[in-house]
């Protein structure tokens, strides 16, 4: 395992141009020991959640004898808390250059809430409180992990890492609802042994976490003296034109889209199937990203990330041309899984790997937050208004519609992304 | 952080004796948890025990067994738990009328699976349906030729936690099924309605095993519609009526009303009478989310949650304005329908 040093860190100010990089060893690149263990906090981590995830619904219906309107109607109500605290999340940790501890706090919540699960027994309040903790968590970790992956690596591997971290985040979701089914059919109806096995997979991330990634000791990445980047100096990101073109096109494509939910609905009515083989599609899907994560992100690499990030969205396109064609049966379920799984395995880590280079390294965290968040408010609202136009218009048109937005989003999205990506090394933000 | 890192070597020995810790609670709580009594949900009844037999107040008890209880509604007082028997059946919802009685029991396994089961008089299989969703309500006909069910069904929207329902008919003489009653002609006050959030609930068969009552929910507001199943068309009688259950003579409907915004206690038990279409609170006060069953013309019977989580009981209520206080009948007991003996 070793470090990667990769160029001199920049301070947040105009940096000297030809910074000499340290001369890289030839052939393949081993890829850090910290992304590796990224990548094990996560899997394990996502299989702690979707673990609970996916029985939630059982425990909360038959195991307590609620009614979906009981807790339907506060879960909608966290959405919008997310994106706070994503943001929060990425300035705290840059502020205090302690990403390993913001994110390490988020896993720690995350995981503390499914004993608060089991404790909160029937009562509304105590269950809405406890999912509404675990959210907090997951928002909170997602962009300072995402820029201890970029701070951790080479910026010429930022393409593979992310693959490979992604790659190993849906390995852990897959797992995840097996295990859960694996006590369930182990201890008849035991839900609390779902919530503590969750618990124990939970806590080994944290524990994998603290172990394996450097905190505070490995190279700040800000040069001693200068003072931490407050939150004004974080929005000056927008002032820089690549990270301000790149989250723009982000938040385009994403409002361009249709949200997951969505597209799954368009499927099970497309192909007519039962109930029981809902929670299936996504397995599919997620299968295929599994598959395509790495060897995508590492053409990334090779390529340039603007490419692969936009032949994501063709697949996206792709997925909603084959929705509105005349394929049915196994080929049409095929087709739209493999494209969806490869829509994904192109562009959220690709995403990652191409705003991170245009941040300062301290104030990569809460860059990395603007981006997700960006993105996420756009599919956010993307949702609404496809579901607002399915019930004006019909699906077919609805469909329709998006297909035409995203063709369009995808023509300026060209023009708008910065050719390749601007290193701050290489100039100066404006 | 004045002292030095742990090797690495070090901090690979503690990660590995901390996952060796928490992989032996994990499996130990687990194996605890599974106290040995895992019942897979079984359709087979106990042989010679009949409905004829064991006439009285059928249930589902904690674990899903199904028994009955020896209980007579006029007489008062509680059913007899102790000298209840067992029917042999596991499920999570039943529901015994006429000729015919229904089981849904949940299948394990990722697929959220259930398997429905039509039984006859003598407790014997005579059809099964499997279909997808958690197990939510069950209704035989009066006349046993007609089976309705309901169940949840998650993953028609992205969010895990919010469901939809999927209710199916099954009329046991032409074997003829429907396993998804979206398909019905729905007509919202006068104006057919088309829209891709309907949802249906709670059906409740006449004895004439042709009209039915359901509940249909659409843009956040539900309706009691009457349907018909020759024409296969359904009207909106009237709104905020759900799990319509209709009184043996025909003449009244039971239901709960939402009486309160947001989620604590919403619901209240109400009566309507078909002719007057007046609706009538009952006397148990406390939010009742079940569909009540009429265990005769005059006493409805309904499950509350019980003093421990995750149990019910059953408890009746007078089916009108009455002095009487609701009345606990059976402890650790749900989907209550009351058998007479004979034919």
């Amino acid at each position: 395992m070793y470090l990667a040093v990769g160029r001199a860190r920049p301070p947040d100010g105009p940096v000297p141009t030809g910074a000499p990089s340290p001369a890289r060893p030839a052939g393949r690149r081993r890829l850090t020991g910290t992304v590796v263990a990224l990548g094990a906090v996560s899997l394990v981590t996502d299989i702690s959640s979707e673990m609970v995830t996916a029985v939630l619904p059982l425990y909360l219906v038959l195991g307590l004898g609620l009614s979906p309107l009981q807790f339907g109607f506060l879960d909608g109500l966290y959405n919008g808390v997310t994106a706070f605290v994503r943001l929060a999340g990425g300035h705290a940790a840059d502020r205090w250059q302690r990403h390993r501890l913001v994110a390490g706090s988020g896993y720690a919540l995350s995981t503390l809430c499914k004993l608060g699960l089991l404790l909160a027994g029937s009562s509304t309040p105590a269950l809405s409180a406890a999912l509404a903790a675990d959210r907090v968590g997951k928002g909170v970790r997602t962009a300072p992990r995402d820029a201890l992956i970029s701070l951790n690596c080479d910026e010429r591997d930022l393409g593979r890492a992310f693959g490979v971290h992604r790659a190993m985040d849906t390995t852990g979701a897959m797992l995840g609802p097996l295990v859960a089914f694996a006590v369930l059919w182990a201890a008849v109806d035991a839900y609390d042994a779902v919530f503590v096995v969750s618990f124990c997979f939970g806590l080994l991330g944290v524990l994998i976490l603290f172990a394996f990634v450097p905190g505070r000791e490995s190279a700040s990445a800000r040069a001693p003296g200068t003072a931490a980047a407050t939150l004004g100096q974080t929005l000056r990101l927008f002032r820089v034109p690549a990270f301000r073109r790149i989250l723009v096109t982000a938040t385009l494509l994403g409002l361009a889209g249709v949200g997951d939910g969505f597209l799954y609905l368009v499927l099970q009515k497309r192909l007519a199937l039962d109930a029981a083989y809902f929670p299936l599609l996504p397995l599919g899907s997620a299968a295929v990203y599994l598959l395509l994560a790495v060897p995508l992100g590492r053409a990334a690499d090779r390529i340039g990330r603007r490419v692969p990030y936009l032949l994501g969205h063709v697949a996206l396109l792709g997925v909603y041309v084959v929705l509105f064609s005349p394929v049915a049966g196994w080929p049409l379920t095929v087709l739209v899984l493999v494209l969806h799984g490869a829509f994904y395995a192109a562009t959220d880590g690709v995403l990652m790997a191409l705003g991170g280079p245009v941040v300062p390294a301290d104030r990569r965290a809460g860059g990395m937050a603007l981006l997700q968040t960006g993105q996420g408010v756009g599919r956010l609202l993307a949702s609404v208004g496809f579901g607002a136009a399915w019930t004006l218009w019909g699906m077919d048109s609805a469909l329709a519609l998006a297909a035409v937005a995203l063709g369009a989003v995808l023509v300026l999205a060209r023009v708008l992304l910065p050719a390749d990506p601007v290193s701050v090394t290489a100039r100066e933000p404006s | 952080m004045s002292l030095p890192p742990p090797s690495l070597r070090a901090r690979i020995t503690a990660l590995t004796a901390a996952t060796a810790v928490l992989a032996a609670v994990a499996v130990g709580y687990t194996v605890a948890a599974a106290d040995g009594d895992g019942r897979e949900p079984v359709s087979a009844a106990v042989p010679g025990l009949t409905l004829d037999q064991a006439p009285g107040l059928y249930h589902a008890a904690r674990k899903g067994e199904v028994r009955s209880a020896p209980y007579s509604p006029s007489d008062g007082g509680k059913a007899d738990g102790a000298r209840s028997r067992d029917t042999g059946l596991s499920c999570d919802r039943f529901h015994a009328s006429g000729r015919s009685a229904v089981c849904i029991a949940r299948r394990p396994g990722p697929a959220q699976k259930a398997k429905v089961s039509v039984l006859d008089r003598e407790l014997d299989t005579r059809r099964t349906v499997v279909v997808g969703g958690i197990p939510n309500r069950a209704r035989v006909s009066p006349s046993g030729r007609m089976v309705a069910w309901t169940l949840f069904v998650s993953g028609d929207s992205y969010a895990s936690s919010s469901f939809s329902t999927r209710s199916g008919i099954l009329d046991t003489r032409t074997g003829y099924l429907i396993k998804n009653v979206e398909t019905l002609q729905l007509y919202i006050e006068g104006r057919r309605y088309h829209a891709p959030d309907v949802n249906y609930w709670g059906i409740t068969f006449a004895d004439d095993d042709n009209r039915f009552y359901a509940t249909v929910a659409t843009k956040g507001k539900t309706y009691l519609v009457e349907g018909d199943m020759k024409t296969w068309k359904a009207r909106t009688l009237r709104q905020n009526a759900e799990c319509p259950s209709l009184s043996p003579d025909g003449t009244r409907i039971a239901f709960k009303k939402r009486v309160r915004e947001g989620s604590q206690d919403p619901w209240r038990l109400h009566v309507l009478d078909l002719g007057t279409m007046r609706e009538t609170p009952l006397a148990e006060t406390r939010s009742v989310d079940d569909q009540a069953a009429w265990l005769d013309d005059s006493t409805l019977a309904y499950a509350l949650p019980g003093r421990t989580r995750g149990t019910s009981d059953v408890w009746t209520v007078p089916a009108g304005t009455s002095a009487t206080p609701p009345r606990l009948i059976l402890n650790d007991a749900s989907s209550p329908s009351m058998v007479q003996g004979g034919g």
